[in-house]
Formats: C-alpha cells, structure tokens, sequence
C-alpha cells in the first residue's frame, strides 16, 4: 500500500469509487488517488458485505453450513458446495458413489462456464459495451440456470451437493439437456468470439493493460485464470486431481503477457476446456447410488454427525481460483474452526500494484478482469 | 488485416441476432423473455420456496407433532414452535404456534431435510409480500397450513412417494397392532 503521507502536497485528486458504485461489482470502494488522469495510488476497502461466515458455522452442524457456502460465491454456488463437501468429505472420510462424483464434475464445470460467461459480459459493460454482450452472455446462462434449477431447486443458491453426493439423481431428461447445452455452446463462443476477440476497441482498451507480471502473480498467491493469464501452469484440477479430473483429458490455457486481454482471453478458452470435460464425463457416466448410505442418517440428524478430532483442507479450482476450506474438528457436532480461502479476496492484493500508472477508465476494467465477487471477499 | 474490420465483424454479429431473434425459436438465439404477470414460465417440481405445513384432509388433521427438529436445526433460525398442551396438562403432540419467518428464512430446505414426520416440505409459491416487516412476514400457523392435496399438485413426484411411504407405513402399524391385541375369545 502506498503511503498516502507521501503524497501530500502534490497536485492530487483523491476519488472514491464505490461503494454503492455498478462499476465495482458489489459493495466495493476503491480510494483512488489521481495526477491529471493517472492513477498515483489506490487503497481497496473491504468489509461492506460482511456477513460473519465463518463464526455462524462455528455454531452450527456441519450439514447446515452446505446452504450458507451457496453464499459466498453467488454466481457459482455448485463450485462453493463442492469445496465445503470435499473437506467435510475429508475429515470424516466418506467416500463419494461413483455417479455422485461424476455428476459434481458436470455441476462445477458448469458452474464454471456460467460463471466465465457472466465475467466476460460484465467486463465488457466496464468497457463500455453497454448491455448487449451481456445479454448475450445471459442468454446461454439461463439454460444453465434452468437446468440448475431443475435439479437443485434454485437458479443460484443451489445448496445441491452432500457429503458422499448430491441431493438428487439427475434424470434422462436433464441429461439430454445437458448434451444439448454443449453441443450449441460452441457455435455461440464462436459467435461471441466474432463479435469480441478481434474487435479494434476491445483490443486498445485491453492490451498491454493492467499487467501483472508472472513472478509477482506467484509472490501475491494469485490462483485462477489471473495468474494462468500470467503464464504461470497452475489449475488445481491438475495439480490436486481432485473429484475425477484425472479421467478426463483438457489443456490448460496459459496467457503470455498477463494483462487485461489475456484474462479474458484465457477464459474463453476455459470455458472451451470445460466443454471438452463435460463432454467426456457425459459420455462416462455410469448408472448407480448418487449418495453414500453412511451419510444419510447424518443429514436426517445433523447433530448426531460427530467428525473425529483433526482437521483438513479441502480446495477446488473454483471459476475465480482457489477456494479452500479448512477445518478443525474436536469432536462435538460444530467445527472447533472454520476457514474459508477465498479467492476473489486474495486476487486483490495485486490490484494496487496492475492499476499504479493507468487511467483511471483502466482500474475499472482491471478490476473487472481480476473477477470478483464480494460476497466471497467479505465473507 | 484493414484497420476496423473486427468492428464490422462484430456489427454484423448484433445485426444478425437482432433479426434473427424474430424468426428464431425461444431455446435457440429466439426472444426468450416471458411478460410476467400475464405470462408465466412453467413451474419447475424440484424449486424450493418458504416452507408450509402440510396436513391430511382437515386443517385440524396436522401431519406436524411440533417435535422441534426444524427449529433447532434451522440454520438461521426463523421457525417458531410451541406445543399444544390439552385440557389434563399433557403435550397434545400439536403445535398451537408454529410460525415462519420469512425475512430470516433463506429457503435453504433444511427443514424438509430434517423432518421425521413428513410434515414441512417446501412450497412454490413466491408471491408472498407483506406491507408490514415486523409482524406480517411472521407467517402464522394458518397461513402455513396446505392440504396435501395443493402438495400433490405442486410437487407430484415427490408427494406421490411420501404418500406411498406413509400407506405402507400405516398398513405396518395396522398389522403390528392386530398380532399384539389378545384373542378375542373362540374363532367360529
């Protein structure tokens, strides 16, 4: 954080961005310290959306937390139920049936392209391509959201998956629906990408942008497309191979410079990855139990669920980058503690150090790219 | 490449959706928008809204033995219970308060979850303001009380089989009843 001491008696115009701004997606404020247009210093403020996250589930039994993890992360909450069930999973050690963990694979990678699809729309908004990308973008979305829906009961607080599965089986239908979302998604990428990725003004506006250069990205524990963008070869689906990521065969696009164009370029092609995922475990996906029978009493009796002291950190590669949830058991029906590592809340820390030298029209759509969402930067 | 060219590309693209948006059918580039009052989507089973009480035939008929099982694992706590106290002072096994917040709520679905009984299931409805914060979102009981007839309407898939388990269940208890009760004198 630069020393805002230093700067006085300069010729400086302090701004505040938000938080009750559209450009920093929630209640985010950004003091903003100007020369002429440039930006000379920037102090993010946190805490507007704060909603005691961790401490409610310290209260409460493990089962009940699932709902409030939908929370975090509003756009994505099939990503958020999963890390919560992977470290529940791991601290009592359930096994997942094997449908079960097939289908949380289709969940969270369309959960992913839900959430990339929103990023790109909004981020054109911040360029000022004013709502009709955006559309477009909610347009396929709300298959998504329809089919989410369909199976969890909500479009966006889904609260879906269990520990040792999901809530319910997915049907024929839904299945079919599925294949059909990915089978046209392509055709509208390249649709998209017609309308957006060549564009003159998109690529002025973007590139060469914002860099944040690999090392720093690395040093700052920048997870996600963000450091990806940067050229750095790190997706947890990778490294972890949590879930069933080992069966399925997808790249992981890296960019080369790590600015603002790379990030969003980065992210189309995840979400061409993603199809590729789908579509494999849509063809694999066997018939059978989608909840293991050890757990059944405990989500009857949340109470009874008495995991053995210890602890454990289960992490995903969440759309926005690592989310992980660690917790400490001693043995009564409460986490003895309960952590979450967001990632829209890490990805900021940088946020000072890309916007240092740029126009003040390029904060926003650097803060645009990192994607954030406050409900999870907050908590 | 001519300086300018990606920005046609695009217009075309916005030209292109904006006539075929027109043509096209809602599920594939078509307007899908539906004008809500008049219109409405078709409602989907599996969504969840505020809880309601389901009961057998009558309103007196409560499937609910005001257990509290809801109550205590509501994550944020919106329900209310007391139990009904009959005339020689004992539990009656009937709530005579069941309230639901509804600005706390956060249909999460615990509760259905939770519930031995087959009593609290989650309903469709969702136009449910109030004027009033303070007391009108705090649905009493007779405001959450639904016959089980409006739950097979709503959810048929999932009423049909909890209906199907209560008969077996009733049958079971029948029979367990009838071996129990002592013979009742020479068989002709």
């Amino acid at each position: 954080m630069t020393n805002t001491k230093d700067l006085e008696g300069s010729q400086m115009l302090e701004i505040n961005f938000g938080p009750q701004h559209p450009s920093t997606h929630g209640v985010f404020r950004m003091k903003v310290f100007l020369e002429g247009e440039k930006i000379c210093a920037l102090d993010p403020v946190m805490g507007y959306l704060h909603r005691n996250h961790e401490l409610i589930a310290e209260n409460l039994p493990y089962a009940a937390t699932m709902a409030y993890t939908d929370r975090l992360d509003y756009f994505n909450s099939m990503a958020n139920n999963f890390g919560y069930a992977l470290a529940v999973e791991k601290l009592a050690g359930f096994e997942v049936p094997e449908r079960a963990a097939y289908i949380r694979v289709i969940m969270a990678e369309l959960a992913r392209i839900v959430n990339h699809l929103m990023l790109i729309g909004f981020l054109l908004n911040d360029l000022g391509a004013f709502f009709t990308p955006v559309l477009y973008a909610f347009r396929e979305r709300e298959k998504i959201m329809d089919l989410f829906e369909e199976v969890s009961g909500s479009r966006m607080m889904c609260n879906y998956f269990r520990f040792g599965g999901v809530k319910r089986d997915l049907t024929a239908e839904n299945l079919t629906f599925i294949k059909r979302i990915v089978s046209k998604l392509p055709a509208f990428l390249e649709e998209f990408e017609a309308l957006l990725t060549k564009n003159e003004i998109l690529c002025m506006r973007c590139q060469n942008v914002g860099v944040l250069p690999a090392d720093l990205a690395v040093n700052a524990g920048i997870t996600g497309p963000v450091l990806r963008a940067s050229g750095v070869n790190y997706d947890i689906r990778k490294v972890d191979e949590y879930g069933l990521y080992d069966r399925f065969h997808f790249k992981i696009p890296l960019g080369q410079k790590g600015d603002v164009y790379d990030r969003y370029y980065v992210r189309i092609l995840e979400i061409r990855e993603s199809l590729k995922i789908l579509e494999q475990a849509l063809s694999q996906i066997p018939q059978g139990e989608v909840l293991n029978k050890k757990t059944l009493p405990f989500l009857k009796m949340p109470r009874n669920f008495k995991p053995a002291t210890g602890e454990a950190y289960g992490r995903i590669e969440s759309p926005k980058g690592e989310l992980g949830y660690y917790l400490v058991s001693d043995g009564t029906p409460q986490p003895w503690r309960y952590h979450v590592r967001a990632p829209s809340l890490i990805n900021l820390t940088v946020l000072e150090e890309m916007c240092l030298g740029q126009k003040v029209a390029d904060a926003i759509i650097i803060l645009g790219s990192i994607d954030i969402v406050l409900g999870e930067t907050d908590r | 490449m001519i300086f300018g060219t990606g920005i046609l590309k695009g217009l075309f693209v916005t030209l292109k959706n904006f006539v075929t948006s027109y043509f096209r059918k809602p599920d594939n580039g078509g307007i899908f928008t539906v004008q809500y009052p008049e219109e409405r989507d078709k409602a989907i089973e599996a969504f969840r809204n505020f809880p309601f009480l389901a009961y057998d035939g009558t309103p007196d008929k409560v499937r609910c033995v005001a257990c509290g099982i809801c109550e205590r694992e509501c994550p944020p706590k919106c329900i209310h219970i007391v139990m009904e106290i009959d005339p020689l002072g004992k539990p009656a096994r009937r709530p005579s308060v069941f309230e639901i917040d509804h600005g706390l709520c956060m249909n999460c679905g615990m509760c259905e979850d939770v519930c031995p009984f087959d009593s609290i299931y989650m309903d469709h409805a969702f136009e449910v303001t109030a004027a009033d914060r303070g007391k009108e979102l705090v649905r009493p009981k007779e405001a959450l009380l639904k016959s089980n007839d409006y739950f097979l309407k709503i959810r048929p898939g999932t009423a049909t089989l909890v209906d199907q388990k209560r008969r077996a269940a009733e049958e079971k208890k029948k029979l367990s009843r009838a071996a129990t009760l002592p013979p009742q004198g020479p068989v002709s």
